[in-house]
């Protein structure tokens, strides 16, 4: 005798925080059903493992047809055919948008198109992550990305009244949409160091200092998702810091003369500090160019962080350094755009110092 | 012209997209009532339209006011072709129609198409005014209230309870008027929708005029159901239990007496043996014409040998009371006769009440039952409903006059199904038959039945089981001991009834759910000889429907049944009977013995050892069922049960007889000689099965209760925290070698497992009740068996819990959260209770109740009632703390049961009764049947709450789904459901919230004290 029709359906939606976890990382419902058994509910409550099969179908039943209604959170809050507390419907928006690390590091900075999505399976071969996992958090970027690509505003703001998402999660979104709309190359093998919270804490910095939106007077215009093209264009401007050989010789004198006795890697600085310093205002110069930004990350990687780091530059030193090197140019009597360098500078120093370590 | 309907469209929201090109719908709604169409302007390229329309008004008979549904459709506008349908929705009216209910219907109504289900939400709001009636020929009964709850609502009081109404409507069946080919499937649900609400209304006028002759103003235990008898037609019936009820004004609603009809009956009903006897639904036989005559005095057993359904009732009663009764006795009699008086006008004496107020109900006599089969396609003029009313008027009388064999003129807890395949139809009914207090039947004040009741010094909460019939002549064979109570009385050794289990009755342990299950093939056949088959199964089935509900109940140490409802389904190919009830241990009652089993084959040295093995396993389920239900009454020395009583000891002798063709009278004689214990022939493997099934019966995990009554014997201190739920099962036999045993194997696993998965989906809420669980059984096709459960789990605190032994205390405490009231203004309900709980209180109340078992006087009595009083509202607060913790805005709650935990009920909105077809050509896409389903039962529950919030209200109770008729195609990828439901709108506060109101009780601030939090009836 075979259940043809097994269903249970409660005034209250029923919600089982394990099975929707299970459900979300994409198992099957047999699967499921097994790692239940795993868990050793069967002797916590002497079910059958009929029982829990009958169970874990109806809990994927339900979600099945709550996920339609998770496509547009506030529809969830306002439908009338499921009941379900606040706090679970908190609940169920917050984790089925909650991605996974392993996840994210491998889709952020590219399109979020379907050549990518056809790539799942190759990412979730690679990370562990089932391929319906993969599928759900790709679409939840993309669904993310569409709503506030062209919105005006603060973006986690919009994603966050869009998506009802936590405050914390919904600053993760914008850092995904960001990264997805200026296609910032993060998957270099140079790169792979870096996690998605250092990403996730620049692209909030880059967001706040260097779109359209972090200029007061450009409400009309406010858009967090681009960079200010104005800006970047402005950047080039900075590049007489390493042209002028008179002007990078005082900038290397008063950085080394504030820093002498200060840091444990000062003559490896001292030689290396044309370098560095070419390398930073380069990338700002080069900014200009769609490639550029894309590989800002690397260039910040291969231009600054590994010479660094092949000189086992402690940390401290590294804040020092940039530090002085930010706050020099100030003295810099022929260098006349001090507000756009800040601008530039502010960000980068915070960036590099997060990107900084092993 | 008498009303004046004012409908205005407000807005929609969520609507689906029409226009695929721009992803956008251009809508409009029309809004339909009678013949009468209005419709908005086209709110143009938004899913979220702002109508704001003007009032639309409808100037209508309030006839049609009762009738009509108002409908409301949206469309989406269409330049070049026809307007496309979204969806609809339809509002009944009636709740506007009687001035205590709602003034305004306002709100979100989900936007349903039975083919998409629900698409989107539309904002509506409904207003009536009514000109006073001045035309003395109406056929309108605005006014008149309908409860679907079967005691008396909660903020009312009954000053007269007038009986039994019932009426019945026909008409043709949509489904069958298309040539299948022709149909649309949404015009066709459509119109069906539309019928029956139509029907609906009609018959709720009707029933209400009816009210209205016999004096009343209100119905209450109303039930509705609907027959897809096919082409011969669709019918809509509905019985319930008129009334005049009074408003309790808002101090007044804190009386106990009357807003609690659950609460107390005095005199509670009395059962008896699970006699087939009273059961003895006498299946029709056919006969060679068309119809079937039903011959109820045939069909009874053997005290009824006389044709003659009126027995005279007097004499006999006469007699028994003066045997059984000392003090009893005379006022028995006298009862009787001012009772019968005021029934003997009644065509029907029928009570669709399962509580009652307190002192309406005096004894009980134990569960009548009757059953006939029809054939459909023999109806000679299938658009009248004659035939149909002369069926159930057959079967209602075959009712009565078993319910006069056993001494009563009264039947409570009364209800009637059907069960239909292709042409052959099983109606049913079945009661508890009852002696009533005659004064709330007649025009005279409760009042004085109050007073009655304190001069009448009847024991308290035995009464009940008292046998109403005479001891000397009596309807069947029954074991009859002095009452363990009060010891005056005669009561039965076990107790089957229909009804709740009354408040005041005095109980020991818990209560739980007892459901005996059973299959029985049946060969295919065509019209009379399929009848004919059909009709000699059923006495079988009942016969073994009982022996296994006795079995089972003995197994579990118990002694009486409530709530009994027992179900024969019909199918092409087999019978099917679910009988569910809830056991308890009645303390009136004598302890149960055992179950012995004998087999027949003596010599046979290892048989004998099966058989010592079976009865070792036996007697040790029933230690482990006594100590898991916490039935441990106390010892009572044989001499304080005062003489044994000279009758014949053969009280488990079962006797059915047939139809009258048959002339062999079946008689079991299971006493086995034996006085206590209750023998098992295992003479076949038949029998091995039974025994096997009644030992893998698995008792719920810990933590868990259940039973199918209101409230669960034993528990009373329930937390706030409600989940009512439906789960649908439908399985699928396999065809091969099916035989009753492994169908019956089949038909129990799916119980069980049902049971089973309903525990584990709820285990976050244990300690948990479920409560009012209510199983229903279809056989929609031939090798597929549909099981749909409707309960609702209830949390209760577990430390309250424990303490069960203080019965006095929770029995007080339950007493008065049913009564929604404060204690102290009914000591004397409390004393009578405190007198009859004492047994199993301190060793020294023990004692006490032993010697005072004759009558206390009425000063004595009220001493323990200073005692329990304190402490009971001790555990009020205590308890009720939790209850404040979620009162969400915006949730509705649903529940089976006649009250919110926790909750005082203020307001009742009106009656919910909706019926919903959703019919689907993409199965698979949705999920196959499951997800179909699934989606379906959800929507219907967002619409029940939709149309509750739109009222004014926040919660359902005495919901019911009446009817989940689920058909499949999977090859041609369709299905269809019809659902249907009903209950009572309401409008509850919290007790929390009620103590911030009123500051009676200063304590109460700190700690919530609800008298009637938990159970608030």
């Amino acid at each position: 005798m075979t259940n043809e029709l097994d269903i249970f359906v409660g005034n209250t939606t029923l919600i089982d925080e394990d099975v929707y976890r299970l459900w979300l990382d994409g198992y099957s419902v047999s699967d499921a059903v097994g790692l239940r058994v795993r868990s050793g509910i069967l002797e916590q409550t002497g079910a059958t493992a009929g029982v829990l099969q009958s169970d874990t179908m109806d809990h994927y039943r339900t979600f099945h047809m709550l996920e339609r209604l998770l496509h547009t959170p506030p529809k969830l809050l306002h439908q009338l055919v499921f009941q379900i507390p606040p706090s679970r419907q908190a609940l169920l928006i917050e984790r089925y948008y909650a991605f996974d690390e392993a996840f994210v590091r491998e889709v952020l900075g590219k399109k979020l198109s379907k050549g990518t999505k056809k790539d799942l399976d190759n990412i979730s071969a690679k990370t562990g992550v089932t391929l319906k996992s993969c599928r759900r958090q790709f679409d939840n970027f993309k669904r993310v990305f569409k709503v506030v690509e062209e919105m005006r505003g603060s973006l986690a703001g919009n994603i966050q009244q869009h998506f009802l998402l936590s405050d914390r999660l919904a600053r993760d979104y914008a850092a995904v949409v960001f990264f997805a709309n200026n296609r910032f190359e993060t998957g270099k093998k140079k790169l792979q160091y870096l996690t998605f919270g250092d990403l996730a804490f620049c692209a909030e910095l880059m967001i706040q200092n260097w779109t359209p939106g972090a200029v007061a007077d450009s409400q009309l215009d406010d858009m967090d998702v681009d960079l200010d093209k104005e800006f970047l264009q402005d950047l080039k401007e900075l590049k007489v810091l390493v042209a002028d050989k008179d002007l990078l010789d005082l900038h290397k004198s008063l950085v080394c003369t504030a820093l002498r006795g200060k840091l444990s890697v000062f003559a490896e600085m001292e030689a290396n500090f044309k370098n560095l310093s070419r390398g930073l205002v380069n990338i700002a110069s080069k900014l200009t160019h769609t490639k550029d930004v894309r590989d800002l990350f690397v260039d910040l990687v291969e231009k600054f962080i590994e010479p660094c780091r092949s000189d086992r530059w402690p940390l401290n030193d590294v804040r020092l350094f940039l530090n002085q090197y930010s706050a020099s140019v100030h003295s810099l009597d022929g260098f006349r755009h001090q507000t756009l360098w800040d601008r530039y500078m502010v960000t980068l120093r915070s960036c590099l110092l997060r990107m900084y370590h092993d | 012209m008498p009303g004046k309907l004012k409908v205005k469209i407000v807005a929609g929201r969520h609507l689906p997209v029409m226009d695929r090109a721009s992803d956008l719908t251009d809508a409009f709604v029309e809004v339909k009532f009678g013949n009468t169409t209005f419709k908005t302007d086209v709110y143009h390229k938004s899913l979220n339209p702002q109508w704001n329309s003007e009032w639309f008004k409808f100037e209508v008979d309030d006839e049609d006011l009762q009738d009509e549904p108002l409908q409301i459709t949206v469309l989406d506008h269409d330049t070049y072709s026809a307007n496309d349908a979204i969806g609809k929705v339809y509002i009944d009216i009636d709740p506007l129609l009687y001035s205590e209910a709602a003034t305004v219907i306002s709100g979100w109504f989900p936007i349903y198409d039975t083919i998409h289900g629900i698409r989107g939400e539309i904002n509506v709001v409904v207003k009536v005014d009514l000109f006073n009636d001045l035309n003395r020929f109406r056929q309108s009964s605005c006014g008149v209230k309908f409860f679907c709850t079967t005691s008396i609502p909660k903020c009312y009081r009954a000053v007269i309870i007038h009986g039994f109404v019932e009426e019945l409507v026909v008409n043709e069946d949509p489904e069958y008027q298309w040539i299948d080919r022709i149909r649309t499937p949404r015009a066709s649900n459509e119109a069906r929708q539309r019928l029956i609400s139509l029907m609906s209304g009609e018959l709720q006028r009707k029933i209400g005029l009816k009210v209205l002759e016999m004096r009343g103003n209100a119905v209450v235990g109303y039930l509705q159901c609907f027959d897809l008898e096919g082409e011969s037609g669709l019918v809509v019936r509905a019985i319930g239990t008129a009334c005049t009820l009074d408003k309790l004004s808002s101090t007044a609603a804190f009386l106990p007496a009357c807003n609690s009809p659950s609460k107390e009956m005095k005199e509670i009903p009395f059962n008896e043996d699970p006699n087939p006897n009273t059961h003895s639904s006498g299946p029709s036989t056919p006969l060679k014409n068309q119809t079937y005559s039903f011959s109820p005095s045939k069909s009874y057993s053997r005290q009824s040998s006389s044709s003659d359904t009126d027995l005279s009732l007097t004499p006999k009663t006469g007699m028994g009371s003066g045997s059984a009764g000392k003090e009893g006795g005379p006022f028995k009699a006298l009862l009787r006769q001012q009772t019968q008086s005021a029934l003997e006008q009644r065509e029907f004496p029928f009570f669709t009440l399962t509580a009652f107020p307190p002192g309406f109900l005096v004894h009980v006599g134990g569960v009548v039952s009757a059953r006939s089969v029809k054939l459909l396609d023999r109806i000679h003029n299938p658009d009248e409903p004659e035939t149909r009313d002369a069926w159930w008027a057959e079967i209602r009388q075959e009712i009565k006059s078993h319910a006069k064999a056993l001494g009563c003129h009264a039947v409570v807890g009364y209800s009637e199904s059907t069960s239909i395949c292709e042409e052959v139809c099983i109606l049913s009914a079945s009661g508890t038959a009852a002696v009533l207090n005659p004064r709330f039947l007649q025009d005279g004040t409760v009042e004085g039945c109050l007073e009655q009741r304190l001069e009448e010094n009847l024991p308290a909460g035995c009464g009940f089981c008292h046998i109403p019939y005479d001891e000397l002549n009596m309807p069947f064979p029954a074991h009859l001991t002095y009452c363990y109570s009060c010891r005056k009385q005669k009561v039965p050794d076990v107790l089957f009834t229909t009804i709740d289990l009354p408040a005041d009755a005095t109980v020991i342990g818990k209560g739980c759910l007892i459901q005996a299950r059973l299959c029985r093939l049946k060969k295919k056949a065509q019209a009379e000889a399929n009848a004919t088959a059909i009709s000699n199964l059923l006495p079988f089935m009942e016969y073994e429907v009982h022996t296994q509900l006795m079995n089972k109940l003995k197994l579990k140490g118990m002694n009486a049944l409530f709530g009994l409802r027992i179900q024969i389904t019909v199918g092409e190919n087999m019978l099917m009977g679910l009988a569910s009830a809830t056991g308890v241990y009645l303390t009136a009652l004598p302890t149960p013995g055992g179950i012995q089993i004998a087999g027949k084959t003596p010599n046979d040295g290892s048989y004998e050892q099966h058989i010592s093995h079976m009865q070792k396993k036996i007697n040790d389920t029933i230690a482990k069922n006594k100590e898991l239900y916490e039935i441990n009454p106390p010892e009572i020395p044989e001499e304080i049960i005062g003489s044994p009583i000279p009758e014949p000891r053969q009280r488990s002798r079962l006797l059915r007889s047939q139809s009258e063709s048959s002339d062999e009278v079946i008689e079991l004689d299971l006493s086995h000689g034996k006085k206590d214990a209750f023998v098992l022939e295992i003479d076949d493997t038949d029998a091995m099965e039974d025994v096997h099934s009644l030992l893998t019966d698995v008792p719920p995990p810990s933590g868990f209760y259940s039973c199918n009554t209101e409230i669960m014997p034993g528990i009373n201190n329930w937390t706030s925290e409600i989940q009512m739920f439906t789960s649908v099962r439908v399985s699928r036999l396999s065809n091969i070698n099916l035989t009753n045993q492994t169908l019956n194997k089949n038909f129990n696993d799916l119980c069980e497992n049902l049971l089973k998965s309903l525990y584990f989906k709820l285990r976050s809420m244990i300690p948990c009740c479920l409560c009012h669980v209510n199983f229903t059984v279809s056989l929609p096709e031939d090798e597929l068996i549909q099981v749909t459960v409707t309960a609702v789990a209830i949390t209760f605190d577990k430390h309250q819990a424990v303490q069960t032994t203080k019965t006095q205390v929770e029995k007080s405490s339950q007493r008065a959260s049913i009564d929604n009231e404060e204690l102290l203004q009914f000591p004397l309900e409390l004393c009578t209770d405190t007198l009859a709980s004492h047994p199993f209180s301190s060793a020294k109340e023990h004692l006490e109740s032993t010697s005072s078992n004759s009558g206390i006087p009425a000063a004595q009595r009220a001493m323990p009632v200073e005692k329990a009083s304190p402490l009971t509202e001790g555990h009020f607060r205590q308890r009720s703390a939790p209850a404040c913790a979620n009162s969400t805005v915006g949730v509705v709650k649903m529940t089976p049961l006649s009250f919110i935990p926790g909750a005082k009920i203020t307001k009742y909105l009106g009656i919910i009764n909706m019926f919903f077809i959703r019919e689907t050509t993409s199965l698979r896409e949705e999920g196959g049947v499951s997800g179909f389903l699934h989606a379906f039962i959800a929507e219907v529950f967002a619409m029940v709450r939709a149309h509750v919030a739109a009222l004014g209200g926040n919660a359902v109770v005495s919901y019911i789904m009446k009817q989940c008729v689920f058909m499949e195609n999977p090859n041609k990828n369709q299905a269809q459901c019809l659902i249907n439901v009903s209950g009572d709108a309401v409008i509850f506060v919290r007790e929390s919230e009620l103590e911030i109101i009123s500051t009676q009780q200063p304590i109460a601030s700190c700690q919530p004290a609800c008298s009637g939090g938990e159970i608030a009836t």
